[in-house]
């Protein structure tokens, strides 16, 4: 077999690694459309935000600190500490389990009932919204990320597959971050169903996700599992902070990564956790494989609209997406 | 009686607020994705006019007052900014966004308003016969793209026939900018160009970077802003690509574009159109009348970065422009079509850098009616990331005029062209 021959397995291995940073993002919109049917619109602010406050928490930064020396004439900055990855990722979820709390109290509680279009646009204030405190409470400045993930080229994999496609083959590239990526997703989808299988709050929230008004007759605290979803939400969103802000640095272009996420939503069904990774794998090697085989001679650059159209395609034929529920309206 | 009426004007004149201003709108970005860019700039350009009212009373005895106007780097709100601030009397406007600048060309030549796009913007506006209220000194996108050819040859011998060049380059108005001078630079030098698009923002540059490992390019070049910086410098250390050997254009540059790869960013190369660092005395002035004297236009945390003394050199040529059409007109109290002529007759010496507290902090270069970009001056800047430094590795040198001045007049001509104008007489 020839060096193309190879780059093109090379290039489709990259591409499900990339598949699965956009399934990272693309879980949180489905946990919380699945449990309440709202699209949040603020999934990829609260990956920004858990990554902003994960590296504040522990590098020492004092929040709002602009604020506080402003106001007061201090000029502090730092506690001083440096707190280890894992204690910083505990911290910081209890930190999104309060958000989510906090959301549900004064938006989302208070429009309890509303269409959902006027919760999806609740969703665009809180934001527009976080994307200012972030940066109040944090700085807007571009931070280093450093939990301990390895980053680079796996260079065991690279030299043990260099003398597969002969003198123009280089052994295939694989991101050790996205070696890491793979393994994070996987053990989440893993933790994701059997809590929901196995526990009686997710098994709450399945029967919620299937009818609200069954699920509130037979005594289910309907907020106390909003509260859940929303946290769970925040802890996927710190993980795609996490593995995002390692590759980008903590910065706003972190809430952008949403967009990748989008065509994941249409093409897996926005209901479906095990949509959002497949979804993520068809995107991820779709847009490679068309950027490597096609894109040099249309001039490149085609990764972001190429997702959106193989998204469509699979929505004329299936417009609930791979895995989604049918949507019936009975007259 | 006349005595009478002088003592009453003079009592008026002294009674009365002082009205006269000299007005430098700040077309900011402090929110949104490239704010971690806009703010350092918007700092460095407020803090220098800051430390000229407080040190000097302004410039000339005038003293200045700065309307900061936020952009969010997005060409409508640059544009509502110019509309909304330009009737205050604007001297010159520094739109820091090549979309902007490009929309801002027709309207602030209508108006009679000078625009300084420092290093960006449209690249042929440097000819001053075509573009009478634009000026790009001290350099242009052109300037740059031959600044890295220039480097490149250099370190070869002055040789780079057969060697391969990949631009990797922001899919926009923006990064298309150097590609032609880069088509005619590889023809006269014969390299091999390889043109690399990213589409924004550019998070995802693994297809990118797959391609450079697989074509193994000599050198890799940047025209890049914002978070395709710091990515692609990360996927350049990820495949082992020899950063010595990917040069920036000065927009891929500053400290936040390198400090997130850590390590694996050392060695990285940019271009500058001015010094880097604080080692320079205008920045003692700066902590005692403006950082410790609580005026600072952000945290004070900036002080001495990339884009900090970018924003700062800025407001230094405007302060100078300023000068020096005071100077020509006889006045203190400049309109914006007085500050053109004083931009035109710029001229930025050793002598003038240091009296400033600057000393080689830029080129020396001068302005003239059909040069508004000046001589095009360069130099090459290289990230420690041990020191955490950028420093300095060559002198400011000159790019190929022969390529860029053909260029600009084809360009330059065309616009004329298209919009019926006919080039002034400069001779």
């Amino acid at each position: 077999m020839g060096a193309q021959f190879y780059y093109t397995i090379e290039v489709f291995l990259n591409g499900l690694m990339a598949g699965v940073m956009y399934a990272l993002v693309a879980l949180g919109f489905v946990l919380i459309f699945k449990s309440s049917g709202i699209f949040n619109y603020a999934q990829g602010v609260m990956a920004l935000f858990a990554a902003q406050t994960l590296v504040g928490i522990q590098t020492g930064l004092v929040p709002f600190s602009h604020l506080i020396n402003a106001a007061l004439g201090t000029d502090v900055h730092h506690f001083g500490w440096h707190i280890p990855g894992i204690l910083s990722i505990l911290l910081t979820t209890l930190v999104m389990i309060g958000f989510a709390w906090v959301v549900i109290k004064l938006v989302l509680k208070p429009l309890a009932g509303q269409e959902p279009i006027i919760l999806f646009m609740a969703t665009i204030g809180l934001a527009y919204f976080m994307e200012g405190f972030g940066d109040l409470m944090w700085g807007s400045d571009i931070k280093k990320l450093d939990v301990g993930l390895p980053q680079g080229g796996n260079f065991a994999i690279e030299e043990a597959t260099a003398s597969l496609g002969g003198p123009d083959f280089y052994g295939f590239y694989l991101d050790n971050l996205d070696i890491w990526a793979a393994v994070i997703a996987t053990l989440l989808v893993v933790a994701l169903t059997l809590f929901s299988q196995y526990t009686a709050t997710g098994r709450a929230l399945r029967a919620v996700a299937d009818d609200h008004q069954a699920a509130l007759s037979v005594g289910i605290n309907l907020e106390k599992i909003w509260v859940v979803v929303w946290g769970v939400a925040g802890f996927v969103a710190l993980v795609a902070g996490i593995m995002w802000g390692s590759k980008l640095g903590v910065q706003f272009s972190l809430s952008l990564i949403a967009l990748k996420a989008l065509p994941v939503l249409m093409l897996g069904g926005f209901t479906s956790i095990p949509g959002a990774i497949v979804g993520g794998l068809i995107i991820g090697v779709g847009e490679k494989l068309f950027e490597f085989a096609i894109g040099p001679m249309i001039g490149g650059a085609t990764e972001n609209w190429f997702a959106y159209v193989l998204a469509l395609i699979f929505l004329v034929f299936r417009p609930q997406g791979l895995f989604g529920d049918k949507i019936i309206e009975r007259v | 009686m006349k005595k009478l009426a002088t003592l009453a004007t003079a009592a008026v004149m002294a009674a009365s607020p002082v009205l006269a201003d000299l007005v430098f709108p700040s077309l900011s970005y402090r929110t949104g994705p490239y704010a971690a860019n806009g703010i350092p700039f918007a700092d460095g350009y407020a803090d220098y006019f800051t430390l000229l009212n407080e040190r000097d009373g302004g410039i000339g005895g005038v003293p200045i007052r700065m309307v900061e106007c936020e952009t969010g780097y997005n060409t409508e709100k640059g544009v509502e900014c110019y509309e909304s601030t330009k009737g205050e009397g604007a001297l010159v406007y520094q739109p820091l966004s090549t979309g902007i600048t490009y929309q801002l060309i027709p309207k602030a030549s209508a108006d009679g308003i000078p625009v300084h796009s420092m290093g960006y913007g449209r690249t042929s506006a440097a000819n001053g016969k075509v573009f009478e209220w634009i000026f790009n000194y001290p350099a242009n996108y052109w300037n740059g793209a031959s600044h890295v050819v220039n480097h490149i040859l250099e370190e070869n011998g002055g040789d780079v026939t057969g060697k391969k060049i990949a631009l990797v380059y922001h899919n926009s108005a923006y990064g298309k900018e150097p590609i032609r001078t880069l088509e005619e630079l590889s023809k006269k030098h014969g390299f091999e160009l390889s043109l690399i698009p990213v589409d924004h923002p550019g998070q995802e540059q693994k297809s990118q970077w797959l391609q450079i490992r697989r074509e193994r390019p000599d050198y890799v070049t940047m025209w890049g802003w914002g978070v395709m910086n710091q990515v692609a410098i990360q996927e350049a250390a990820n495949i082992r690509f020899p950063m010595e050997n990917f040069i920036g254009i000065w927009w891929s540059a500053s400290e936040n574009d390198v400090l997130p790869a850590g390590d694996g960013a050392n060695g990285y190369k940019a271009l500058a159109m001015n010094s880097t660092g604080s080692d320079f005395p205008i920045y003692g002035d700066l902590q005692k009348y403006v950082v410790d004297a609580g005026k600072a236009a952000g945290a004070g945390d900036q002080l001495g970065t990339v884009l900090y003394n970018r924003g700062m050199y800025a407001a230094m040529l405007a302060a100078e422009a300023a000068k020096k059409a005071q100077e020509i007109h006889g006045v203190g109290d400049i309109t914006p079509a007085m500050m053109r002529d004083g931009m035109e007759a710029l001229e930025i010496t050793a002598a003038g850098m240091e009296a400033l507290g600057l000393p080689n902090f830029g080129p020396e270069f001068a302005v003239s009616c059909d040069n508004h970009g000046g001589p095009g001056l360069g130099a090459v800047q290289q990230w420690d990331a041990a020191a955490g430094k950028w420093s300095l590795i060559t002198e400011f040198g000159p790019s190929d005029s022969d390529v860029i001045n053909a260029l600009i007049e084809e360009d330059s001509a065309a616009y004329a062209a298209e919009n019926s104008l006919t080039p002034r007489d400069c001779s």
